[in-house]
């Protein structure tokens, strides 16, 4: 690298990495290279590679002779930075310090979050810095304030970090279109994205360039304004030696080099490995004696209530008091810093941890990362696993903890795949219009737009490239007037188009206002502080007797926040996990759940809550079908596993990879119907919606269905052995069944709630608007929706709450691939009793809510008793 | 259900996590309607969500809101302009059904003063053509005042019928019939909850849920209500199939 003919790095930079005794690596010479050259990377690197570093650097290098005019040079903004946390965007900002001082730089670097005072952000938009670290939502801000285009003309490199964790997502849509507008302001500006793991590198690579007339190809129309952004001051690299205009996407893409490959074991356990659960109890001795051997372990599990539970588990056997921490998205941030900080200073011996560590700061020196319970996915096991040793040369190691039988199955596939470096990923996403719409407002809010120039500029970026004209059309009367067939609201519009130039730009300074409060694509679900009840005890005293009684309690410390509607299931009394602590609900109170710590409760009533619970990727799915009917590959499996697989070839059928059995058998008076696809519960529960409607027309009165991971089941009174497969499994159920389903659905609700508060229709904040305690809401989304579908059913937002639907909660998509895929291929056993891969589905029910149960038999088992009572 | 168990009163009353009714109030489930006794007149609460009062066949219907959207665009908040039609079109099936000889509105009729100017003009005919087919009666109510009196009817502050007093805001006086409140009911079962729009009654006074489409509702559990209904009340649920009467002790607080 020392004997290159352009010295690739200054010599002060070079002479940093000598003096630390570092080799610059070769991607990170490369991103330098192509930097000069005016080119966008996404650069796929293994995690201790020097990501981070390798982004910045060629803005350091631009930057250094910048920054020798000292301290009064103009303040211009340089390079901004993406992060999806907030934390990592701070920590990066700290992280570079050190290069910028020991380098003598004089670089300005800030970073501006939620959590930055209004007053530094205001100075902020007068006085940019060099570099800006930042978060999506904040970027949407900025764009939306006024001026906005001056603040980022002379922006020449941003830097997306952790870019496959935002790419597809509704946060990706709007920071997709961000991207899209700065394009437009500073035509010139090159692009890193960072990641450690990505499937589709093309698609991600186009994401993170967009598609549409390229800067290069836009640099000679507009030469002369280019040159003048970073004139006086580019003696050094970063003149542009005509660069030459890259396709989209290709010719983006970097890999650095992979690390050592990971050594991942699954728990073979001398343990009985469970039929059925989630809570891989059964293991809990095993990964405690993991624990014991390594420096540090992560413990990852997939919810909220496992990471509870294995937190509890291990401590119950923790005879050697280990220091085992707890950290998940529910528990209080200070209690979350305080866990990071103990990490951080080697104070811990393992963390029992969510998907909130997948991400971001590397607080320890993690050797072992232990996932109990299955891992979903590869591309996130290949995530989590790099949390462990930050070394290249030194391979992580990684231990599953499988907690039934499927999952053995499913931790074996994952194991292989990663030997084989295969990764799942999601299909590229389809920008949702909701985003386009808040979009569309904050480009109003930030410099009066043209219609057309603007949806030009919108189908550059990548998730809205099939975008029509007359769907942007729509989207910008929705913004507008709502986008209702009935003309209502034209004098009440939020833009209006200027007479002499035709542009937009918004009706007052109080709807841009309004705007601003309201940017963003995280809807939060409704969350109850969850508070330590405290006894009132002096003012008892004084009272002088039981005044309130013992039911008057205030509320004391905050040990996080749990989601409403799990509080709703439980009643004064019971008691639940949170926080590493067995609880005892006592009361709620307007936004507070009131507890107390049950000490010596052994069974308390486990949380359910859903947060982050993944669905199988298809991916994992279809190697897992392999695997079961490869006995060669099932040598590996734990002998009971083994068994389990050969019962089921005696007792019914093991199917081949492109088949699906359907078993039918009766048990307990009911009769059963249980197929196998192997798609995940989300496609499982629409598929088992569906079915149960088919099912209820053929008049075999289905009861109920149940979905997991790996299978469907439905039960009813009457056999359903003799149904025709063929037709019940018949792709035409995506048609008017899903049609009419959805519209009585909850889901669809929810998801229009969403929708609506995203496009903007409804304002999560108003100026001066107080939390009312009752929490009377003005008005209901639900009701909305109502009227929305009763007169305006093909309403634009309508539509965007379907295609969110049918994306994100029903996964129609995979359902589809499904009823392709087992055309022709549906095998059925009608057997005489339960079958050993069914036995575990059946011992699910009962665990969880049934799917479907409807609103009018909830409330009429309300009323029943009254009417029982009154005879 | 035991009467009057505890009801020692207390002064700065606690919040009740389980409260008893004082006197189990009468209701008797009619069809898909439940009837209840109030000052010794049979109502029927309808599970449209307005009361039928068959002496004087008179038709009450609380809280339309109408124009609640308009009101809000004005703000910047486009809510679907299609609440005034989806309330008129159900209020006007009720009045097919039972041929009132007078209907009362009990108060928020309008969701402000400037409702009745900012109608459409097919909406504003669609509400003429009820106001001609019955005797009508706009109870004030506080967002809107006086201001439907311009389309017809006449407007009081309140009313009496017969034996029964109609106001808008519920005084916790007996014999009495009022809205304001807009009562929801919350209940779970099967590992999930609903929550639903319901009459609030005790056997001495009764809450009528709100009418409008686009109203929303306050939970029959919030403290607002404790004051009208000091022992707690029955809600009366909007079920799809029939009013369901559920028990104070059922209802869940938000």
């Amino acid at each position: 690298m020392d004997a290159g003919d352009p010295p690739s790095l200054p010599p002060r930079f070079a002479g940093w990495f000598a003096q630390r005794g570092w080799t610059p690596r070769a991607h990170q010479v490369a991103l330098v290279e192509r930097a000069r050259a005016g080119l966008s990377t996404l650069l796929i690197a293994p995690t201790g590679a020097g990501k981070t570093l390798a982004g910045f650097l060629p803005s350091l290098i631009e930057l250094a002779p910048l920054a020798e005019q000292g301290a009064r040079r103009p303040h211009k903004l340089h390079t901004l930075y993406v992060s999806p946390l907030k934390a990592l965007a701070t920590d990066v900002a700290r992280n570079l310090e050190t290069p910028v001082r020991e380098m003598g730089l004089g670089a300005r670097i800030e970073s501006r979050t939620g959590d930055t005072p209004p007053s530094k952000r205001q100075r902020q938009r007068a006085y940019p810095p060099d570099i800006l670290l930042t978060t999506p939502e904040q970027l949407c801000l900025l764009i939306a304030s006024e001026h906005a285009r001056v603040f980022f003309e002379d922006l020449q490199a941003v830097v997306i970090d952790e870019i496959h964790a935002l790419a597809p997502t509704k946060r990706g849509d709007l920071l997709a279109l961000a991207l899209a507008r700065l394009r437009t302001w500073a035509p010139e500006h090159r692009r890193v994205g960072l990641s450690a793991t990505v499937a589709d590198e093309e698609g991600l690579a186009k994401w993170l360039v967009g598609l549409g007339p390229s800067p290069q190809r836009g640099e000679g129309r507009e030469g002369g304004r280019a040159g003048g952004t970073a004139s006086g001051a580019t003696a050094v690299p970063s003149v542009r030696p005509l660069p030459l205009p890259p396709p989209p996407g290709a010719g983006v893409i970097l890999r650095a080099p992979p690390g050592a490959p990971p050594i991942i074991d699954v728990l073979d356990s001398n343990a009985l490995i469970p039929w059925a659960g989630h809570t891989a109890r059964h293991a809990i001795p095993e990964v405690y004696d993991a624990i014991n051997r390594a420096r540090l372990a992560l413990v990852f599990v997939n919810t909220r209530a496992q990471a509870e539970m294995t937190f509890q588990e291990l401590w119950r056997v923790n005879d050697e008091n280990l220091p085992i921490a707890l950290h998940h998205g529910s528990l209080d941030v200070a209690q979350r810093r305080k866990v990071e900080a103990a990490m951080a200073r080697g104070d811990l011996r393992a963390v029992v941890c969510t998907s909130t560590l997948d991400l971001g700061i590397d607080w320890g020196d993690v050797d072992l990362v232990i996932q109990v319970g299955a891992p979903k996915g590869c591309a996130r096991l290949v995530q989590r696993i790099g949390r462990a040793n930050h070394r290249l040369d030194e391979p992580s190691r990684a231990l599953l903890a499988p907690s039934n039988r499927f999952e053995v199955l499913e931790c074996r596939a994952a194991q292989e795949a990663v030997g084989e470096g295969a990764l799942d990923g999601a299909d590229a996403r389809v920008g949702g219009l909701d985003c386009l719409a808040q979009h569309i407002m904050g480009c109003a809010c930030g410099e009066p737009f043209d219609a057309d120039e603007l949806y030009a500029e919108v189908i550059s970026a990548a998730p809205y490239a099939a975008l029509t004209r007359a769907q942007f059309g729509r989207t910008l009367d929705l913004v507008a007037t709502g986008g209702y067939a009935l003309r209502a609201y034209d004098r009440y519009r939020r833009i209006v188009q200027d007479l002499a130039t035709g542009r937009w730009r918004p009706r007052n300074p109080g709807v841009a206002q309004q705007h601003r409060m309201n940017v963003g694509a995280i809807v939060e679900s409704e969350m109850l502080d969850v508070r330590l009840a405290v006894r009132p005890l002096d003012r008892r005293r004084l009272a002088g007797g039981d005044a309130g009684g013992p039911r008057t309690m205030l509320p004391g410390r905050r040990l996080g926040q749990i989601e409403e509607y799990f509080i709703e299931g439980l009643t004064p009394g019971d008691s639940f996990l949170f926080a590493g602590e067995v609880l005892r609900l006592i009361a709620v109170q307007n936004t507070d759940a009131l507890v107390v710590r049950a000490r010596g409760e052994q069974n308390p009533s486990i949380p359910s809550y859903a947060g982050g619970k993944f669905p199988l990727s298809s991916f994992l799915a279809e190697r897992v079908r392999r695997l079961l009917h490869e006995p060669k590959r099932q040598k590996q499996l734990p002998s009971q596993v083994r068994d389990w697989i050969k019962q089921q070839k005696r007792r019914s059928l093991v199917p081949a990879p492109d088949q699906m059995l359907v078993e039918t058998f009766p048990r307990a008076e009911k009769n059963y119907l249980v197929c196998y696809p192997f798609e995940g519960r989300l496609a499982h529960q629409t598929l088992g919606m569906l079915i149960t409607r088919r099912l209820e027309r053929a008049g075999l009165k289905p009861l109920g269905f149940l979905a997991s991971e790996y299978a469907v089941a439905v039960w009813g009174l009457e056999p359903m052995g003799g149904a025709d497969f063929a037709a019940l499994f018949d792709e035409d159920m995506l048609g008017d069944d899903l049609e009419t389903w959805l519209n009585e659905s909850t889901l669809m609700k929810a998801t229009f709630a969403k929708c609506a508060v995203i496009s903007g229709m409804i304002e999560r904040k108003r100026p001066g608007a107080e939390r009312k305690t009752g929490r009377q809401v003005s008005f209901s989304t639900d009701l909305i929706y109502d009227v929305l579908k009763q007169y305006q059913p093909d309403h634009i937002l309508m539509q965007a709450a379907f295609a969110d639907a049918g994306e994100g909660y029903l996964d129609l998509k995979r359902l589809g691939v499904l009823l392709a895929r087992i055309k022709g291929a549906i095998v059925h056993r009608d057997l005489d009793h339960v079958s050993p891969f069914a036995a575990p589905v059946m011992l699910e029910m009962g665990r969880v809510p049934i799917q479907g149960a409807a609103e009018e038999a909830i409330l009429e088992d309300a009323a029943n008793l009254i009417a029982e009572a009154m005879g | 259900m035991p009467l009057l168990a505890r009801s020692t009163p207390k002064k700065p009353a606690p919040k009740p996590a389980l409260t008893l009714v004082r006197a189990e109030p009468v209701l008797a489930i009619v069809d898909r309607n439940v009837e209840a006794r109030l000052a010794g007149t049979m109502l029927a609460a309808l599970p449209e969500g307005a009361l039928w009062i068959e002496r004087g066949r008179a038709l009450v219907v609380a809280d339309l809101h109408l124009e609640k959207s308009s009101s809000f665009a004005r703000g910047g908040q486009m809510l679907p302009p299609y609440d005034t039609r989806a309330t008129l079109a159900r209020l006007a099936a009720l009045i097919d059904e039972h041929e009132p000889d007078i209907v009362v509105s009990l108060g928020d009729a309008f969701h402000d003063g400037g409702g009745p100017a900012r109608m459409g003009e097919e909406d504003r005919e669609a509400l003429q053509a009820l106001l001609a087919r019955a005797d009508w009666v706009w109870v004030e109510g506080n967002h809107e005042g006086k201001a439907a009196e311009t389309l017809g009817g006449v407007a009081r502050a309140s009313l009496k019928l017969g034996t029964l007093d109609l106001r808008h805001e519920p005084t916790g006086a007996t014999n009495e019939i009022a809205g304001h409140l807009h009562p929801c009911a919350k209940v779970f079962g099967r590992g999930l909850s609903v929550r639903r729009r319901c009459f609030a009654y005790d056997g001495e006074r009764m809450v009528l849920p709100a009418f409008g489409a686009l109203t929303g509702g306050l939970n029959l559990r919030d403290r607002a209500f404790a004051p009208v209904f000091p022992n707690g009340a029955f809600a009366l649920a909007l079920g799809k199939n029939g009013v369901l009467p559920i028990a104070p002790e059922r209802l869940l607080a938000d």
